[in-house]
């Protein structure tokens, strides 16, 4: 019997390696579990029964073109499109033997914090159902946390793997921005937007990372990493200087629960090893979000321009071209979109440019420099991911801007192009509380480190109280 | 008032590069439809735009060509609008930072040089190509659907804007024609009108003489030759003298041209200011080409045809030179032996009618059937130009085929016309020597003009004297 619930991706590799199990076995075991508990979690919107790798299988954020599996980012724009190739993210899954499991639920076109803007239905956190999993890769987070996939693909443009893992007790990555390939994955903002592996411990992650890194002939905004990946082994932080951003740590609307274990974590720190240290961010952190919500919807008004209805995806005819547009996409598109259209239109128009998307570019550069000298004195930033725990479904909903204040501590280092890892750090109210680790360019050999030697000290369990 | 006409050029020249701009599907003309297509130039989710490193390179030698500099860093932009050609709603194309900026291409004309300034020269995508169906031939008015074909979609496009620098229709036309030669010499592109792989567009506006103002333009599109250009630039300018003569001004408008029926009245449309919503692509890091690259190119450079027709035109007319450059033909007629105007006139005559590849054509044997042209009939001289580009193609047997010189064979016909005419005999011996043209005339008709008029006019004058 396998324990899906408890399950690591790194265990199951064993359990394939030593043929305890075979990865048809395993691929059932998923099916089984999501056939029990997704039902009330709404983590996936398809499942694919058939496993075709010969290893551990994942589940794909439903923006990752699959070939022939119907992938919708969420919207009803793109519902019955199936793509006709797979994303190179997916490619190099499968070349490492995977099987997809299914594809999961997202907040439309990782529009949004909470997996409600989804034109399917929300998606529910597995430690508590009247709770969001936190988005856009809320689906993702929830089957990783509930034990409906070993492990899951999500995609960050402002913390969309971050918060998610937050809100469900799980580990996830954003990677350096050009380190994984976004060929493949159905655009937001395509300055922004970077996959990230999700997983229940942090070597799980590092084993996935370095699986999907590295440069891709299709896309040109990638690099090839100036070091392997390692898997981390060490359990002490000797050496590490952890800085401590004044700003992303005592910004209002930080709860106090969230804050307070936060605190314990970065003394956890200290008792490890770390040098710990306090730094400062002001200017990250007083324009990040306005500079993010800037430049993310004026890419999205774009990248969103090729739903027209002509060559796939939803159509709704009239009787002249304009007409078809315009129904097919005040039918297709759920009004977060609509609204980050609107908003990435006006932004872009002549006369308004140089205010607003030239003014947020000039704005990134001062945020990446902010950064760069933090950097000079540290080799990681913390800060709690999220300000907040899970929060309840429809309580944000009506309030798009108590909405993105949600990603206040995600977005400034995502701006900045710059790898974040968050980790499970404890529970406040029976809900886990991410604790966030920031690293300079391709630093992720370091915030697995780091995260790795935490989550030893902090010894998280990653099952859900109510799933015990 | 003298008005001068003030006249500036968009050229659009399709690349011949063997893929797309941004994809690995094959460039090519009339095949099926939507048989060139994948992911990425039909804009299917998450594909993405990998530039073709042969039309950067290509660019990069135009540029030198047009003598612009090349940008150390240079960026695309999107585009943005929507139209069902347009698969990702917005075309790659470059805004503020092209690759090529501040050149010139300097005119070689019968007064000298004209030197057009060259605003920018730029790398873009074309779009696709939508067909009207259901209505009056390929027009929207009418239609009842309206096809889209994504073969033509991302092919590489270069861009040239010209300073307002031309001041005729003539200058206009000849400034296209040295600039599409330039281009088809470089082997950059085909440029052919009828293939529409070199498009162009042309501002017009007026100006009193001597007056550096710049008045309000109009956009002349859709025009599908050179001379009808040149026609509809010169209609154009005096329209627009006109409207000021009579104390009117001239509006900002776009007169689109049928090419179908060049001499409909164009149609003519506002200009709306269009709000495309220029941001540079965040799909792609910015061209830095190397120096070194750049260089090579430039060493590379064959020599301009601009330089050619003013080396010709020191020996030639003017008009004779640029037409032998602009043609092709420059090249064969260095080489060609033989009489420079006849040779030239020749080769831009009836060589050119005989449609023969300048580049396949035996310069020496054509030198020999043009200095024998005066001695072969017409048909056969023909006939002769148009095998000139074949293989292993010899002058010989037009100048010997048919031709009796055999002084044998001619003597009894020249005796027998003699004998005929004693009226015209006596004349020529009285003193008029113009009838000895008669004379080679009926021995001529007597042998169905296969007698050499050479070995002719001999036999005659000494029988005759």
């Amino acid at each position: 019997m396998i324990d899906t619930l408890r399950l690591t991706a790194e265990e199951a590799m064993g359990l394939l390696e030593r043929r305890e199990v075979s990865a048809a076995e395993l691929h059932r075991a998923y099916l089984d579990a999501i056939g029990e508990r997704d039902s009330e979690l709404h983590a996936y919107l398809r499942t694919v029964e058939e496993p075709e790798g010969k290893g551990v299988p994942i589940a794909f954020k439903d923006l990752i073109s699959t070939r022939g599996v119907e992938t919708t980012a969420g919207s009803k724009i793109l519902s019955g499109y199936l793509p006709v190739y797979d994303a190179t993210v997916a490619t190099r899954c499968k070349a490492a033997g995977m099987s997809l499991l299914g594809k999961t639920n997202m907040d439309e076109f990782a529009m949004g914090s909470s997996t409600e803007n989804s034109a399917f239905g929300p998606t529910r956190n597995p430690w508590d159902l009247e709770r969001v999993p936190g988005g856009s890769s809320g689906g993702s987070a929830a089957a990783v946390a509930a034990g409906l996939a070993p492990w899951a693909l999500g995609s960050d443009t402002g913390g969309s793997v971050k918060q998610p893992a937050s809100l469900c007790g799980i580990v996830g990555l954003r990677p350096t921005y050009g380190t994984v390939s976004r060929y493949g994955i159905v655009a937001f903002a395509s300055s922004l937007d970077q996959i990230g592996p999700m997983t229940k411990t942090v070597r799980d992650n590092a084993l996935l990372y370095r699986i999907l890194a590295g440069r891709d002939p299709e896309d040109t905004t990638t690099v090839e990493l100036p070091n392997p990946v390692e898997i981390p082994e060490r359990e002490d932080l000797k050496g590490i200087r952890v800085g401590v951003p004044r700003e992303l740590n005592e910004a209002e609307g930080i709860e106090p629960g969230v804050k307070e274990i936060a605190q314990r974590t970065i003394e956890l720190c200290r008792e490890l090893g770390a040098e710990v240290g306090e730094t400062s961010l002001p200017r990250s952190v007083d324009y990040g979000l306005a500079c993010y919500y800037l430049i993310a919807p004026s890419e999205a008004s774009s990248n969103l321009a090729r739903y027209d209805g002509v060559r796939y995806g939803l159509r709704v005819n009239g009787s002249n071209v304009r007409e078809m547009y315009d129904r097919t996409r005040d039918a297709g598109f759920g009004d977060e979109p609509k609204r980050r259209i609107m908003l990435g239109t006006y932004a872009l128009s002549a006369g308004y440019y140089e205010a607003y998307y030239g003014q947020a570019q000039k704005v990134r550069t001062v945020i990446a420099d902010e950064h760069a000298a933090a950097f000079e004195n540290f080799d990681v930033l913390v800060s709690p991911t999220s300000p907040t725990v899970a929060f309840k479904l429809g309580e944000k909903a009506e309030n798009p801007l108590a909405m993105y204040l949600s990603d206040v501590l995600t977005i400034p280092s995502n701006i900045a192009g710059l790898p974040g890892l968050s980790i499970p750090c404890g529970l406040s109210d029976g809900l886990p509380v991410g604790f966030q680790l920031i690293g300079p360019q391709f630093s992720e050999n370091t915030l697995f480190h780091v995260g790795h030697a935490l989550e030893r000290a902090i010894g998280f369990d990653f099952v859900p109280g109510r799933l015990k | 008032m003298n008005w001068e006409p003030v006249i500036g050029l968009e050229i659009h020249i399709h690349l011949k590069t063997r893929t797309k701009m941004f994809c690995r599907c094959e460039v090519a003309y009339f095949e099926p439809e939507n048989t060139r297509t994948c992911p990425v130039c039909l804009a299917y989710p998450g594909s993405l735009p990998v530039p073709n490193a042969t039309a950067v390179e290509w660019t990069i030698k135009l540029g030198l060509a047009l003598d612009c500099e090349i940008a150390e860093h240079a960026v695309f932009h999107r585009k943005n609008y929507f139209y069902p050609d347009n698969p990702k709603g917005y075309q790659i194309s470059q805004y503020d930072e092209p690759l090529c900026v501040n050149g010139r291409l300097a005119l070689p004309g019968p007064d000298g040089d004209a030197e057009i300034g060259i605003v920018r020269a730029h790398l873009e995508e074309d779009a696709a190509k939508n067909v009207h169906v259901g209505g009056a031939e390929g027009r929207i008015g009418g239609a009842t659907a309206t096809l889209v074909d994504f073969n033509r979609a991302g092919t590489p496009l270069v861009e040239i804007v010209t300073q307002p620098d031309l001041r005729s229709a003539d200058q206009a036309r000849r400034f296209l024609q040295l600039l599409r030669q330039t281009v088809v010499e470089l082997g950059i592109s085909d440029a052919e009108m009828q293939k529409g792989s070199l498009r162009f567009d042309v501002n017009v506006s007026v100006r009193p003489e001597g007056s550096d103002e710049l008045r309000t333009r109009t956009e002349l599109k859709n025009l599908n030759s050179f001379a009808f250009a040149a026609k509809a630039i010169q209609r154009e300018v005096e329209r627009q003298v006109a409207v000021y003569g009579s104390g009117g001004e001239v509006v900002q408008e776009t007169l689109h041209f049928d090419p179908g029926a060049e001499s409909a009245p164009p149609l003519r449309s506002k200009e709306e200011a269009q709000d495309y919503r220029y941001f540079p692509e965040p799909d792609l890091v910015p061209l830095e080409p190397p120096r070194e690259l750049v260089g090579r190119i430039l060493e590379g450079l064959p020599e301009s045809p601009a330089t050619r027709i003013r080396r010709l035109a020191a020996g030639l007319d003017h008009d004779l030179a640029e037409d032998l450059v602009t043609s092709g033909r420059d090249r064969l007629y260095e080489r060609v032996p033989g009489d420079r105007r006849a040779v030239a006139n020749v080769l831009m005559n009836q060589f050119a009618a005989a449609g023969v590849d300048p580049e396949a054509a035996n310069p020496e044997e054509l030198g020999r059937l043009i200095e024998a042209r005066s001695r072969i009939p017409r048909e056969k001289l023909t006939e002769a130009l148009a095998a000139s580009g074949d293989p292993g193609f010899s002058a010989e047997q037009y100048l010997g085929d048919g031709l009796v010189a055999d002084t044998a064979e001619l003597e009894p016909i020249v005796e027998r016309i003699i004998e005929a005419n004693p009226g015209q005999v006596e004349a020529y011996r009285g003193g008029k020597e113009g009838l000895l043209g008669f004379f080679v005339g009926q021995v001529m008709k007597e042998t169905q003009g296969k007698a050499d008029p050479r070995v002719v006019n001999e036999l005659l004058r000494q029988k005759l004297s």
